[in-house]
């Protein structure tokens, strides 16, 4: 095999410090450490001067209470982090039900927003369908950016299964909200139309098999739904559009967040590779939670060698250790003497067989993308419970020891 | 292997496994699902998302909507194993198994899928889909044949925690959409079957903060809903072969280097203290893991219910890794 290839590295600090950023999203698939790394970025991003304003989805308790955020008001809220920087820095955590309904309310006369809030469908909809979480966010997030009170936006992706449906959820929703269904739910309200005729069979088929499996009631709660919602559509799917292209601008930067696993790493590829197609920019992967020895000079084969021969108490030159003449003492003291260092070199052979594993998932991933700048961030025992444990990750993102 | 005494879940007939996101789940509701197959016992093993984890598992082409043979069970005393099954069920499949079975209905619901109907009951209304799913476990589980039961234990490879309530409280999703009606009387049905003494939600969980308090925060959700909690599976246990007191002493700064180094030269390698001090290093972090991981193991004892440990099986799973945990599970009474 070739030497393997030396990604770039990607200088947090740098991104940071540089204006023109505006908005930092970081995405990646769930449990790798997303909401840390972006709460971190946004720490750092403010003790360097930057006005910021986190937006995050989901935080574990601990890290919400880190951050001084102990409910879910769906407003930004000071962090008092004690900055002497002259920057700032403001946290929020979704309520996606809020924005929904605060986007109804805002769009709809008080009459029909009434209705729509009090429709099962919409409650449904509003509080668990699948992609309104990653669509309020995008929502909230142009939010943010209109009112321009930060200057730099640091948002933490809904948890999902892939990385990807940040971006595709929004227009599925959209696309669903516009799909054939709904139009043909709606069509009775809106008697008179030509293709109606057509429809009919297939609808009476439709209507009948609803009624039947759901109950009447459903299919008119639903039509009811689609109906007062009808005139909402458009501007859903312009806003969604609009959102869309503001992460295509050059003052968005994307950080893919991933541990090194293979799974977390296939997720991290594909989400390269589509923003690469969607034209937005990729600053780089934040590998998180890499698992350093502090002794690499020995190979876990070695190591393990070595424990075998300790425990075996088999000296290297060939001979066992003799215990002279009371041999039974001497048999079990000699591996007892050595247990400590045999229990030690096991544990660190366990240690080398995990960093190399990392190791080889990284390269795989610069080996398929060479030019994403990588920044490692080393696994902390425990989770982070404070402001001090999202400097010490900021730290991390920004200075790297040279990597062999 | 021998094995007379009862196992921890006599009478549950519907396994359902939840955990956090990257604990191993898919991983231990296939183990349990292997184990729980001895002794001829036929067995079922649903997939509730179609990630195809299980076919990767068991190292076979992605399942349709079938319930199709994938493994034998553990032959135990001379006794061969039961057949596993499996089936990854979608709403979409299920929906028209459902029109089928109910209604007769399989043509009006082949129109249906065509026109998005299912794409517009899954995304509209979750809930719907999650009846539609729970629906084919439970419909398994009360399968009969000649009188007989089809399946001995179905197990359910079912939503992470973060969503297993929604999902398991069919009865209370539905009623917010549907008041009366057949879907209604559906969801009830279903509803009965999982607040059953035949069904228990098993936790998968590894020793670390978040894992943990999702399984604590899930346990009591499901006391809340009235629904059976099961064991707790700690999957991914490093055992490590040290004495407590080395690793007591490592916690507190203490560690021997020099008796460390000692070894190391009889061991023949070069550069003795060097080495200690480094493999040292590796001992106190390691220590203090196993200190964390000991108040995480306190803090699910104070749950009371059973735990099972897993041992981490490096190098990815197989299904002989499989097997390997199947056996741990039987040895420990989970099935």
């Amino acid at each position: 095999m070739n030497q393997p290839s030396v990604p770039p590295r990607l200088d947090a600090d740098a991104l940071i410090d540089d204006r023109r950023t505006r908005i930092i999203v970081c995405c990646g698939s769930g449990g790798v450490g997303k909401t840390t790394a972006a709460a971190a970025i946004g720490l750092r991003a403010a003790e360097r001067g930057r006005h910021v304003v986190v937006l995050t989805v989901d935080p574990a308790r601990r890290l919400a209470q880190a951050m001084g955020l102990t409910y879910l008001d769906n407003t930004p809220r000071p962090v008092d982090t004690g900055l002497s920087s002259g920057g700032s820095l403001h946290a929020m955590m979704l309520d996606m039900k809020r924005t929904f309904d605060e986007i109804v309310e805002a769009h709809a006369d008080p009459d029909r927003a009434a209705q729509i809030l009090a429709n099962p469908f919409y409650q449904s909809l509003s509080s668990s369908f699948a992609g309104t979480q990653e669509y309020m966010a995008m929502e909230k997030l142009g939010q943010l950016h209109r009112t321009d009170e930060w200057d730099l936006i640091v948002v933490d992706t809904p948890p999902s299964r892939s990385a990807l449906d940040f971006l595709d959820a929004p227009q599925r929703l959209g696309r669903f909200l516009d799909g054939r269904l709904i139009r043909l739910l709606t069509a009775p309200a809106k008697p008179g139309r030509a293709y109606l005729k057509m429809l009919n069979a297939g609808f009476s088929l439709v209507t009948g098999t609803l009624t039947k499996v759901l109950g009447a009631q459903v299919l008119k709660d639903m039509q009811t739904f689609v109906t007062a919602f009808d005139t909402m559509f458009g501007g859903f799917r312009e806003r969604a559009e609009t959102t869309y292209r503001l992460l295509q601008t050059p003052g968005t930067a994307f950080i893919v967040v991933a541990a090194p696993e293979p799974d977390a790493l296939r997720e991290a590829s594909y989400f390269v590779e589509r923003l690469a197609g969607e034209r937005m920019p990729l600053a780089g992967l934040v590998l998180n939670r890499v698992h350093v020895p502090a002794a690499t000079r020995l190979s876990a084969a070695r190591s393990i060698a070595a424990a075998e021969t300790l425990e075996n108490h088999e000296m290297p030159n060939g001979t066992v250790e003799n215990g002279t003449a009371e041999n039974g003492t001497a048999e079990s003291a000699s591996p007892a003497r050595y247990a400590l260092a045999a229990g030690v070199l096991r544990l660190h052979a366990e240690r080398m067989q995990l960093a190399v594993r990392e190791r080889r998932v990284a390269e795989h991933f610069t080996a398929a993308h060479p030019t994403v700048p990588v920044v490692e961030v080393a696994a902390q025992p425990e989770d982070v419970h404070d402001l001090e444990g999202l400097r010490a990750i900021g730290m991390g993102l920004a200075s790297q020891p040279a990597s062999g | 292997m021998m094995r007379s005494r009862d196992t921890d879940w006599e009478g549950v007939r519907l396994h359902v496994v939840t955990g956090k996101g990257g604990t191993g789940k898919t991983t231990v509701a296939a183990a349990l699902a292997l184990a729980l197959s001895y002794d001829g016992r036929q067995v079922l093993l649903i997939e509730a998302e179609g990630r195809q984890g299980i076919a990767r598992l068991f190292d076979c082409p992605p399942l349709p909507y079938a319930e199709r043979k994938v493994g034998i069970g553990i032959g135990e005393d001379g006794r061969p194993g039961g057949d596993l099954y499996a089936l990854a069920v979608d709403p979409e499949g299920a929906l028209l198994d459902y029109l089928e079975m109910f209604y007769g209905l399989r043509h009006a619901g082949q129109a249906l899928t065509r026109l998005g109907l299912v794409d517009f009951a899954t995304t509209i209304a979750p809930g719907l889909s999650d009846v539609l799913r729970t629906g084919k476990a439970t419909e398994a589980t009360r399968r009969q044949a000649g009188g007989r039961d089809v399946y001995d234990a179905v197990v359910m490879d079912a939503p992470p925690t973060g969503r297993i309530g929604r999902f398991l409280n069919v009865s209370v999703e539905v009623s917010g959409l549907a008041k009366v009606g057949p879907v209604r009387a559906h969801a009830d049905s279903v509803a009965r079957v999982i607040r059953s003494p035949q069904t228990a939600v098993h936790f998968v969980t590894t020793l670390e903060e978040m894992p943990i308090q999702e399984t604590l925060d899930g346990l009591a959700e499901m006391r809340g809903l009235g629904i059976q909690v099961g064991g707790i599976f700690i999957n991914m246990v490093h055992p490590d072969g040290l004495e407590e007191a080395h690793l007591k002493a490592a916690a507190e700064g203490r560690t021997d280097e020099a008796e460390i180094a000692l070894g190391l030269k009889a061991a023949g390698l070069a550069d003795a203290q060097t080495l200690a001090a480094g493999l040292a290093i590796e001992l106190a972090e390691h220590a203090r893991n196993v200190a964390l991981q000991e108040r995480e193991r306190r803090e699910l004892a104070a749950a009371g219910q059973p735990r099972y440990e897993l041992p981490a099986i490096t190098d990815g799973i197989d299904l002989g890794g499989l097997y390997k945990l199947a056996e741990v599970l039987r040895d420990q009474g989970a099935a």
